[in-house]
């Protein structure tokens, strides 16, 4: 049956176009419940028995009920293709959810395409809003159901639109608001997961203990969309994504292309209720105000001044705090530039999600049972705090738990919400650890039975069949060995040395051959780049790729026959590079060394042994080429990484220090470098417009400012025109204390952002420069096991060699940069929760050991000092004066010297300096203990 | 986007391997030789034929064959923006020359030497697959004027979108920008005359899509001739015979 559907559609340009569409009405849609006798049953996926009413539920309650829908308890669903639509527009969070629900075998949730069934298809009547037509497609779809299954079971409509719930009455439709089913069925905790209605369409019985009408406005109203559409187009609004400052939730930035910067965002008011990751439009304030309103950045939140805790120090200044210090006033009027600073008029699309986090302890404890208003505090610093009802608070305090939010009205000072499920108890290691991955968006589940029949068949061996195969070199005899830390299982490189009769070495790195194994399209390649990398959290490893693979078959472990991807080069004694082979190879390694084990082989001087001397010719060369890299510019970065010492029974901590650098670690290093470098060269080569590269952005003059101020305090002249300059300057830059330079470099490198990656083809090759290493390209090809842009690496390496084709992803350049980005964002992510893993297990680490410790001034505030612990690699504020207190003046900053004095000169604190502080964990609320520095 | 839902169902309503409904009408134009309209869904197109006739141009008279031309033209009402297009763009240029080869490998134009045969074709109404309809409207057109063919040629275009391989592509789902495989054949020969494709693909499913393109070649063969003994049949009637 043909229908037309015919439509007014507004186009790119702003004109009005009549769209005609054609629609095949269908009558083999099936109805969806087993029981039917007239439609084709297998696919019905309504519960079978006729007892339980069949819920036909609106868009609305889709969008904002999903945390109660997804409770067992709410079964039996139809979702109207109509609602799926108008849920996949609004909603994009909310429809990926609904679509589990509607392919969950254990739940009985049914897609009806109403909109292509030729009996429930609805036909435009004028004057009627999409809202309305919308409706009653839902309300015919509801009458047919009762019709089709002709008083079998019960067929509800749940809406709490209260219209089209008159109308469904009217029509003889039973319908119930979501509210009065839920009450119905008599399980008082769903009655939490139910969302407080926000419209007009209240009905709730208590409409809020927060007397509205007295309630001060605190936010301007948002825009209307058709003021902002219009408002875009003539470029009065900017419209980006809100990215707030992991740092300072108070500050936030607008990448916005119309104007090809990023705009600030100070304060709460300015942000006006847009949460982080949301579309926003925003419109410039007056250029005379970008400025003030950085004073203002902290003053104006009044009560919630920010906390400041003790945390790992950054190591990029991805991680670091934003510097929030008014810059010196007068003189540096222009050498300063000025971002341009707006405010949020308008939200385009919400990023709204849920978020783990605790209840904010209150003051009196509401009495059992009761409703009580609390306020939940998001582990995530860029979220605000989140207000939320619950009948169950007593239970809650204690616990980590998932809130959703809800709504924002100009009246609240924060979010409404609703509690979604405990994770469990605060201060559990698990229970911790689940929320940080939660909160960095971090899938541990585990591979599902479709991803693990993409794995060869165990015990897997190299066959006869890989042997023969002309592309891969057999490089068995060999003496292959590899270096990892200790206890390392899934080792992806190793290396050989030789020396060729012409006195050049021959050198290889050998990487573990993923691709052979990982397919592209397959469910598990699928998978793998979703999870973009491997994480690895204090005692735990949270892998890419299914551990058969990883600590298995792709690892290149000793005395077993591994398929790998080898760089081959012919190197002068000088480390020139002659020529470069690529290959896949069948190795197999002699030794699985661990950094102290070579370390050690190669400082023993009775060792002769042939691997012993591979070593230390390999050492030879990675000290020239390490030299020559130094000498082109590369910095010499630091960064503070700690490592524990975990119990193997209890998990907890029992040691921590700061990672050791030896030899062999820069060695292997440098060799991964080198090969990175080359296959980079090759990709490129042959595919200028679809690499994967890696590049580090060039840190601008204002990222490093922190650094030069703090350089000027103590009168050390930075150079840092180039980054060969700021190597030079940072090798000069010696102290009286050994300590001073590392110090230097650390916080050199918390200056600059991180590395990423990108497709070659949406950047000019000037763009591709990798900034750290000094090098003009740069890539990830030698962990394969666990980063997934090492896995499309290989595959363009092997495309280029003709062993493969190439993936028809790369054909796509959209899709290639957006994989890119699921990268960066993966990877950053991983980060944080490798961070956040580490701080979680240093609070347990101090739990049981106050101590005392010599720590670092890097940062000067007013009323202390922030001080940075090398040896547990954390930083925190020190207060001179008790937090809460202003101090009476009777500290005083001096910025030109980076002091803190006591007014009458008698004590001063500067940067850099080295002082004696206590570390201790306090529990200033209940459940809530935090690392607490003091000085001594 | 979802082209394809979880169910199977197009955006139209169509499954991936259904065609939009055909609709054909002969002798539209009564001064042409021979004529048709041929609809694929919301895409219409006419075609008017001309000739065998005596060639216009002397020098581009063959001696051993029919020249064999064709002009292809799209109206202004034809798409949604009613934009004015100029006339002889490059892909007019482009359609003309396809279709007047697919044509020409069909007619057997060694029997008509020092004529003429002309084709024009024009979209009056665009919904995705125009260049399909175009080929089905000459066929048909062809016929009607009775110029002697080796067989018909019918044309369908097969795409590939959301994993899925999707037979005759309308509009919207011909501007997602997948690839777009139009296929035409010579169904009683069983051979391929045309074969376009505008993206890459990889082999494997290449060929199951242009698998897809022939058998909606076919189902349009089957229509077309359903429509011309149909028409015979009436020209019967009114011969009386
Ligand atoms: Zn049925």
């Amino acid at each position: 049956m043909l229908q037309s559907k015919v439509f007014s559609k507004r186009t790119r340009g702003g004109k009005v176009q009549k769209t005609v569409r054609e629609v095949y009405l269908r009558d083999d849609l099936p109805c969806g419940a087993p029981f039917c006798k007239v439609c084709d049953t297998s696919k019905a996926r309504l519960s079978p028995s006729a007892s339980s009413p069949i819920l036909i539920v609106d868009t609305n309650v889709v969008l904002s009920q999903i945390d109660l829908l997804e409770n067992p308890a709410m079964d039996n669903v139809v979702v109207l293709s109509v609602v799926r639509d108008e849920v996949k527009n609004r909603n994009i969070a909310v429809f990926k959810r609904i679509e589990t629900l509607c392919y969950n075998s254990t739940r009985n949730f049914f897609v009806f395409y109403n909109t292509l069934h030729k009996d429930t298809f609805v036909h435009d009547v004028s004057g009627e809003s999409p809202n309305d037509r919308n409706d009653r497609a839902i309300r015919v779809a509801t009458q047919w159901y009762q019709n089709h299954l002709g008083g079998q079971t019960r067929v509800l409509l749940i809406t709490n639109d209260r219209e089209n719930k008159r109308k469904a009455t009217e029509e003889g439709i039973s319908a119930e608001t979501i509210e009065s089913y839920v009450k119905s069925l008599g399980q008082p905790n769903l009655l939490d997961l139910l969302v407080k209605p926000v419209s007009e369409d209240v009905e709730m019985e208590d409409a809020d203990a927060l007397r509205p009408s007295k309630r001060k406005v605190l936010y301007a109203e948002h825009k209307p969309m058709s003021e902002i559409t219009s408002g875009l187009r003539c470029k009065i609004y900017h419209q980006g994504k809100l990215r707030v400052n992991r740092y300072n939730p108070f500050e936030a930035y607008v990448g916005s292309e119309s104007i090809g910067d990023e705009i600030i965002i100070y304060g709460r008011t300015n942000m006006n209720r847009a949460f982080d990751g949301d579309v926003v439009a925003v419109e410039l304030l007056p250029q005379d105000q970008w400025r003030e309103e950085k004073f203002l950045s902290i003053a104006d939140e009044g009560e919630e001044e920010e906390e400041e805790d003790v945390h790992l120090a950054p190591n990029s200044a991805d991680d670091a705090l934003r510097n929030t210090n008014p810059p010196n006033s007068a003189d540096d009027k222009n050498s300063v530039p000025c971002r341009p600073a707006g405010c949020v008029i308008g939200i385009i699309k919400r990023n709204w999600h849920s978020y783990s986090g605790s209840l904010e302890p209150l003051p009196m404890p509401a009495a059992s049972g009761s409703i009580a208003h609390a306020l939940f505090v998001p582990k995530d610093r860029k979220i605000s705090k989140i207000r939320i009802q619950t009948r169950q608070l007593e239970n809650l305090l204690d616990q980590i738990i998932v809130v959703a939010v809800d709504s924002w009205d100009r009246q609240s000072r924060y979010p409404s919400g609703h509690y979604v499920r405990k994770i469990g108890e605060i201060g559990d290691r698990n229970v911790e650890n689940q929320a940080v991955l939660m909160e960095n968006d971090i899938c541990d589940e585990p591979f599902s039975r479709q991803i693990l029949n993409c794995l060869p068949p165990l015990p897997w061996s190299v066959s006869a069949e890989d042997l023969a195969n002309p592309i891969r070199m057999d490089l068995r005899h060999l003496l292959v060995f590899s270096v990892d830390p200790p206890g390392c299982k899934d080792i992806d490189d190793a290396l050989h040395c030789t020396t060729l009769p012409n006195g050049n070495f021959e050198v290889g790195v050998h990487i573990a051959d993923v691709t052979n194994f990982v397919h592209p399209g397959t469910p598990l390649d699928d998978e793998a780049s979703q999870r973009g990398t491997s994480v690895y959290l204090v005692e735990r490893r949270i892998d890419m790729l299914p551990k058969p693979l990883t600590e298995d078959i792709c690892s290149l472990r000793a005395d077993v026959e591994r398929l790998a991807f080898s760089v081959i080069w012919e190197m002068t004694p000088q480390a020139e590079i002659i020529s470069t082979r690529y290959t896949k190879s069948i190795i197999k390694s002699c030794a699985a060394l661990s950094y102290v084990e070579a370390q050690a082989r190669m400082d023993d001087s009775r060792l002769v042994d042939p691997l012993t001397t591979d070593l230390r010719d390999m050492n030879t060369l990675a000290k020239i080429m390490r030299q020559r890299r130094i000498e082109r510019g590369a910095l010499t970065l630091a960064s503070a990484e700690v490592k524990f010492q975990i119990d193997t029974e209890t998990h907890d901590p029992l040691d921590i220090g700061m990672y050791q650098i030896r030899e062999a670690n820069q060695m292997v290093e440098e060799f991964m470098l080198a090969a990175n470098v080359s296959v980079a060269e090759k990709i490129l080569k042959h595919f200028p417009l679809c690499s994967l590269l890696r590049r580090h952005p060039t840190p601008t003059k204002e990222m490093l400012e922190p650094l030069l101020r703090t350089a000027a305090a103590i009168g050390l002249n930075l150079d840092v025109t180039s980054s060969k300059a700021l190597a030079d300057s940072l090798d000069r830059a010696v102290g009286d204390d050994p300590y001073f330079n590392k110090l230097i470099r650390i916080l050199a490198t918390r200056c600059m952002t991180q590395a990423v990656y990108f497709c070659s083809g949406d950047l000019s090759p000037p763009e591709f420069h990798h900034y750290g290493l000094a090098s003009p390209l740069y890539t990830h090809f030698t962990s394969p096991i666990r980063r997934y842009a090492d896995v499309i690496v290989h595959r363009l390496l092997a495309a280029s060699l003709e062993i493969n084709k190439l993936p028809q992803i790369f054909q796509d350049r959209t899709q290639l940069t957006s994989i890119a980005e699921n990268l960066n964002y993966r990877h950053r992510n991983a980060q944080m929760a490798s961070r956040a893993s580490v701080e979680l297990h240093t609070l347990i680490y101090f739990r049981k050991r106050p101590t005392d410790e010599e720590a670092r001034i890097v940062k000067i505030r007013s009323n202390g000092f922030i001080v940075f612990v090398p040896k547990y690699g954390i930083e925190g504020p020190v207060y001179l004066t008790p937090r809460g207190e202003k101090g009476d003046g009777e500290w005083f900053v001096d910025e030109q010297q980076q002091q803190v004095k006591k007014m009458d000169g008698s004590v001063s604190y500067s940067v850099l300096q080295s002082v004696k502080i206590h570390m201790e964990v306090v529990e200033p609320q209940p459940n809530r203990p935090k690392l607490e520095l003091s000085l001594i | 986007m979802e082209f394809v839902n979880p169910e199977g169902l197009r955006l139209d309503g169509r499954r991936a391997m259904e065609m939009r409904q055909l609709r054909a009408q002969i002798g539209a134009v009564s001064k042409a030789d021979g004529s048709a309209v041929f609809e694929m869904g919301n895409t219409k197109v006419i075609a008017a034929v001309y000739g065998p006739r005596e060639v216009q141009n002397r020098s581009q008279q063959m001696s051993d064959q029919a020249l064999v031309r064709c002009e292809y033209s799209m109206a202004n009402f034809s798409t949604g923006d009613r934009m004015r297009k100029p006339k002889g763009d490059r892909r007019s240029t482009e359609l003309s020359l396809v279709i007047r080869q697919t044509m020409e490998a069909c007619i057997l134009t060694h029997l008509m030497p020092h004529s003429q045969i002309d084709i024009f074709v024009q979209v009056l109404q665009a919904d995705g697959g125009t260049r399909s309809a175009c080929i089905n409207a000459a066929t048909l057109a062809l016929a009607d004027a009775g110029i002697p063919m080796r067989d018909l040629v019918t044309s369908c275009s097969a795409g590939y979108l959301n994993n899925t391989s999707l037979l005759d592509l309308n509009y919207v789902e011909d501007s997602a920008g997948g690839p777009d495989v139009t296929v035409g054949i010579l169904p009683t020969l069983d051979k391929v005359t045309l074969l376009q494709m505008d993206a890459k693909l990889p082999m494997d499913i290449f060929e199951n899509v242009m698998q897809l393109a022939i058998e909606g070649c076919k189902a349009v063969a089957n229509y077309i001739r359903e429509v011309l003994q149909e028409n015979t049949k009436q020209l019967e009637v009114r011969r009386g015979v």
